[in-house]
């Protein structure tokens, strides 16, 4: 049961031949059986989560329609806050940490009905390609657990990946949704910035951050897209607009027609040859389904990296300075006579790890004066250029797509001491987040050298995020017709029962 | 410009609020050295005529209404306070300006 | 203490103004989030995960807010920027939730504008331009209780206890570009100009405007010059300047203590300097090792501000009427004397006057209550008029018992007072207090054949036409009646009880 998909197990709840209950305990048995390996989560909620699908069960019994995922379970990243369960961002600094209030992604998710079993672990405060940056130990890739699940949302996927779940959120900052997706076999969403309200997400870029649903298969994906996105009034960058038709586009996986646009930038050099090898084979089977490949040119790519690592620790220098030891969170050096100002210095320093840190002067060092222009300002500069080369490539082509990652996953350590080297994970994500536009990774294979998952990463215009789900869904139902199952049937067991 | 000396890496610290140990303001006065090479490629392309983005969207004037709504208990508020008194916020002796 | 005089100071140097007021709006929700505004609520009552900056807690603008920022530039002349940003100001403070404070940056919602003062010069009444540089949102911080040391004061305490009800008020900053031009009068322009803010932010019903309650702020920036130079000397900045009186002691202070230090060569520090409301001058604020870098950038969890032309013309439509017109009105509707004016105006007592003639009033009445009774009441207990606890309702009633006849003056004084003292309305004074106007003629005429039996030869004076020696008949009968009775009346039936018609 935990094997099949999200919508299956809906369906099952719906048909009556499983209970929520049933099937929460079956997650929650298996997540019992394998996290001590895999990791990925931070807090498991058993208690909160069987009430949960009890409700719902009791709900059903009583005839009350319910939505299209109710009973189904989810593991929440542990960057979005739940009512009285631990939110720590992978961070010492809120360990203990209880919210007073829900996220709205929670809200949604709660009053739609899905089970959330937990907290999923996270580098800390979403600053990483690894989630080797938490502050709680790393999340080890189901694949191969010595190697990372990708990150920083590395224990949704991993959750994913090892059946704890087959719903996860994640939040996607400069790729932190889709490359873990693509390094774990799964698919992962990171809406059109504003498709999905922040409110209750701990920012670290708030002009980047997007929050996303993941999970194994992109109808699933969408099927968690609709219940979490639309119009919150608490969020200012909220977009004010339906929600696109992400679900039908997802059945429909129609792609007749639709130009496919691929980035030169976002291949050759750097891209390991079996992730290129995956990505023309996808763009093959799309041809064949009836899509029009051609290729976009985004001179300005090239720039956003650099940008990304100005913008980022800018707005996380700011974003971070609420966590003082003076209103929650982790207080160090309270001796007698010590004063508020070196309490918040030891806080600060004993509470954030190294990248975190790393990241905060960087930015405090891009904004303050005199370097502002030549950094910080320059950076916004770049985004604009960037927003141009997607406006100029979308004017002839539907959606663009290239590999989400240059590599398959890296082995656990390997890349932990050279900052310039991991930040290089993310060259193909991140421009989706410069300019807002939504972007998809789902699995199109495994690299011939290594035998781990590559992903294919799909991009769309602000407020188009169907058209991902198109082609996604496409290529999928081609690759699963080439494969007869689905790629995670390849990975191994991790020894649970399952 | 993009080297950032020792004392300059410890004035951010300061003004970040963290107190940082000799060994790390040592390894990201290195760090910097690189890092700010590579984040200072976006001055070759950022030029006057280029506006700058702030924001992905372009939306302008998103206001509330001025209603009140209920706030949190003052149990909720400090609940998660690492120490409180007298239904306040209980920190340790501020040094700075008289407020 | 100070071996200079003022006259000294401004006959050597001319001073330069800065004037920065912060106004807390009296929206009914904070800026960013939907807790209440009301004052001296209990500790942390009003916070949300907004206003206490919890993890991922977002702001939204609160429109009120908006629109009152604009009406305020309106009224000031400004010009509404088509297109204005919040920015963030960072710094670390444990009474600001975030660690960094939504302000606006390079791009305020209101600029250039001016205000027009008037004050009482030698050569008679002159008007000063003041230049608005800008009019910009922000928004409040909680406050802080120090605990432990002598003083209560921040130095020496052993810890502080935050409250942040106050986090999240709206704030409006209003800054004046230099102003010199002002010479000797730069204390009066200075508290000129507070008072005319105050009036005009108090008829556009955006703020409270009760600078004891900090709802109303001044920072005043004051530097010397030697007089005929151009180049400005170097500035202090004093804060919690929370009267309008403390904002001209303020000034002519730092005159006084820069003029001091320049005659003696010294230099003048640019630094924050607080008021002292007990002794009139400022002491330095704990001048900081280095300087803050405010690191400001564009607010990405807000959108621009861009009001269009038809808001903008909206609210300048509803602006009401500017207040200096309004006192020309005034003064001209109640045939007021110059002087008067300028007593009432410099009593603060405008409004309230206004406020009970709206109520029915005569106008000179109730002038004379308000400058006359009630201002002799709030100087003996050394407060503001607007802090008693009378209003123009009380006053007006008061005026209309004493026209009634159903008091006198002397006993109306005593109302006033009771009113004062917290015994309630006048009503509630008359009744507790058993004041009562003895106007029962019967008991009237006991007590004048009374004293006109007691003091026959003036009583026969009077009968015989000599009508002022009436005078001394009419106080007797008034002790008689130990002053409830209506002194008109007495000398009417007094007159008549001795033959002379009352006139
Ligand atoms: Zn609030």
């Amino acid at each position: 049961m935990i094997k099949n998909s999200a919508a299956e197990m809906a369906q099952s709840l719906a048909s009556g031949t499983i209970t929520s209950v049933a099937l929460t305990q079956a997650h929650l048995d298996r997540i019992a059986e394998v996290d001590g390996k895999v990791h990925a989560f931070l807090h498991v909620d058993t208690q909160g989560a069987l009430k949960q699908a009890a409700d719902v069960d009791a709900a059903r019994a009583r005839g009350e329609k319910l939505g299209p995922l109710a009973g189904v379970p989810l593991a929440l990243k542990d960057v979005l806050v739940q009512k009285d369960v631990p939110t720590t961002c992978g961070s010492k600094i809120l360990e203990g940490w209880r919210p007073p209030y829900d996220s709205t992604v929670v809200s949604k998710l709660k009053g739609a009905g899905v089970v959330i079993l937990g907290k999923t672990n996270m580098d800390e405060f979403a600053m990483g390609s690894s989630t080797e940056n938490s502050a709680y130990g790393p999340t080890h890739n189901p694949w191969d657990l010595t190697r990372i699940p990708g990150g920083s949302g590395g224990g949704s996927s991993a959750a994913l990946a090892a059946f704890e779940a087959p719903l996860a959120i994640g939040t996607d900052t400069g790729g932190s949704i889709r490359q873990p997706a693509a390094v774990t076999g799964t698919v992962g969403v990171k809406p059109t910035y504003g498709g999905v309200s922040r409110y209750g997400l701990v920012a670290f870029s708030s002009s980047l951050d997007q929050a996303g649903p993941c999970a194994r298969t992109v109808l699933d994906t969408a099927l968690l897209h609709e219940v979490i996105a639309g119009h919150d009034p608490k969020d200012s960058t909220s977009i004010n607009a339906p929600v696109p038709q992400v679900v039908a586009a997802a059945k429909s996986g129609d792609v007749k027609g639709m130009k496919i646009g691929v980035v030169k930038e976002l291949n050759g050099d750097g891209y390991q040859a079996g992730v290129r090898q995956r990505f023309e084979e996808s763009l093959e089977l799309l041809a064949q389904a009836g899509a029009e490949i051609v290729e976009v040119s985004a001179p300005n790519f090239e720039y956003a990296l650099a940008a990304y690592y100005l913008i980022a620790p800018s707005e996380c220098s700011s974003n971070l300075a609420r966590f003082d030891a003076m209103r929650y969170g982790l207080r160090v050096g309270d001796t007698d006579g010590a004063s508020a100002e070196s309490v918040m210095n030891m806080t600060r320093e004993v509470g954030f790890g190294r990248e975190v840190k790393r990241r905060i002067l960087l930015g405090t060092y891009a904004l303050s004066s005199g370097y502002y222009d030549a950094y910080y300002g320059s950076a916004q500069k770049v985004r604009t250029l960037i927003t141009q080369d997607f406006n100029n490539a979308f004017a002839k082509c539907d959606v663009m797509v290239s590999p989400t990652c240059p590599t398959t996953a890296f082995k656990i350590g390997e890349k932990a001491n050279d900052p310039l080297a991991m930040y290089l994970n993310d060259i193909a994500t991140i421009p989706v987040n410069m300019a807002g536009i939504g972007g998809m990774s789902l699995p199109c294979g495994v690299a011939s050298e290594d035998g781990l998952p590559v992903g294919f990463q799909i991009m769309s215009p602000v407020m188009q995020d169907q058209r991902m789900y198109s082609v996604g869904a496409a290529l999928e139902a081609a690759l699963l017709s080439k494969w007869g199952a689905p790629l995670l049937s390849q990975a191994p067991s991790l020894g649970g029962a399952a | 410009m993009s080297s950032l000396s020792r004392d300059d890496v410890a004035n951010l610290a300061r003004l970040a609020r963290i107190e940082m140990t000799d060994q790390e303001l040592e390894n990201l006065t290195t760090e910097f050295g690189v890092i700010l090479n590579a984040v200072a490629r976006v001055q070759e392309v950022a030029t006057t005529d280029v506006a700058a983005t702030s924001h992905p969207l372009a939306l302008t004037n998103i206001f509330r209404t001025d209603v009140v709504i209920p706030s949190l208990t003052p149990e909720e508020a400090l609940s998660g306070a690492p120490a409180s008194e007298d239904q306040r916020f209980r920190v340790p002796q501020i040094l700075g300006e008289e407020a | 203490m100070s071996a200079l005089t003022y006259e000294d100071v401004i006959s050597k140097y001319e001073p330069v103004l800065g004037l920065e007021v912060h106004v807390e709006l009296n929206t009914n929700s904070k800026m960013f989030c939907g807790c209440s505004t009301i004052f001296g609520a209990e500790p942390n009552t009003q916070t949300c995960p907004v206003c206490l900056a919890l993890p991922g807690a977002l702001p939204v603008v609160n429109e009120k807010a908006i629109e009152s920022t604009i009406l305020i530039g309106l009224a000031l002349n400004c010009s509404i920027a088509p297109f204005s940003r919040f920015a963030r100001k960072n710094y670390f403070y444990p009474d600001m939730p975030k660690n960094f404070q939504i302000s606006q940056y390079d791009e305020p919602i209101c600029v250039n504008g001016y205000v027009d003062v008037e004050i009482d010069t030698d050569e008679g009444p002159k008007s000063f331009r003041i230049e608005i540089e800008r009019v910009h949102m922000e928004e409040d911080t909680g406050k802080s209780l120090h605990v432990g040391g002598s003083t209560g004061r921040i130095h020496g305490a052993d810890y502080s206890l935050l409250d942040y009800n106050r986090a999240g008020i709206p704030l409006v900053e209003i800054v004046t570009k230099i102003v010199p031009g002002t010479g000797k009068y730069a204390p009066e322009v200075a508290k000129a100009y507070v008072a005319e803010l105050r009036d005009i932010l108090r008829a556009l019903g955006v703020s409270d405007v009760k600078m004891e309650q900090g709802s109303l702020r001044c920072d005043a920036n004051v530097s010397l010059r030697l007089i005929g130079s151009d180049v400005l000397g170097t500035r202090s900045e004093t804060k919690n300047v929370n009267s309008l009186r403390s904002v001209e002691r303020a000034v002519r202070g730092e005159m006084i203590r820069h003029a001091e230090r320049l005659n003696k060569g010294e230099k003048v520090v640019q630094e924050t300097r607080h008021f002292q409301e007990d002794t009139g001058l400022t002491r330095s604020g704990r001048s900081k090792e280095q300087a803050e870098d405010y690191r400001y950038f564009p607010e990405p969890d807000l959108v621009p501000v861009a009001p269009d032309a038809q808001w903008i013309e909206k609210l300048r439509a509803s602006l009401p009427e500017r207040p200096s017109l309004r006192r020309k009105r005034l003064q001209e509707q109640w045939s007021v004397p110059d002087k008067e004016m300028a007593a009432m105006i410099n009593a603060d007592v405008l409004n309230l006057v206004e406020e009970t003639v709206l109520l029915g009033s005569d106008p000179t009445k109730a002038r004379s209550w308000w400058l006359g009774e009630i201002s002799r009441l709030a100087n003996e207990k050394d407060v503001t008029i607007s802090e008693l606890a009378i209003s123009a309702k009380d006053v007006a009633e008061i005026v209309s018992l004493v026209a009634q006849g159903e008091l006198t003056d002397k006993l109306a004084r005593g109302v006033v007072e009771g009113v004062i003292a917290g015994e309630g309305t006048p009503a509630q004074v008359i009744a507790s207090r058993g004041i009562k106007v003895v106007n029962d003629d019967g008991a009237l005429m006991a007590a004048i054949e009374k004293v006109c039996s007691e003091q026959s030869e003036t009583a026969e004076k009077v009968r015989n036409g000599h009508v002022p020696a009436a005078g001394a008949l009419i106080g007797a009968v008034m002790k008689e009646t130990k002053g409830q009775a209506d002194a008109a009346r007495v000398r009417e039936l007094l007159l008549g009880h001795l033959g002379q018609a009352a006139n």
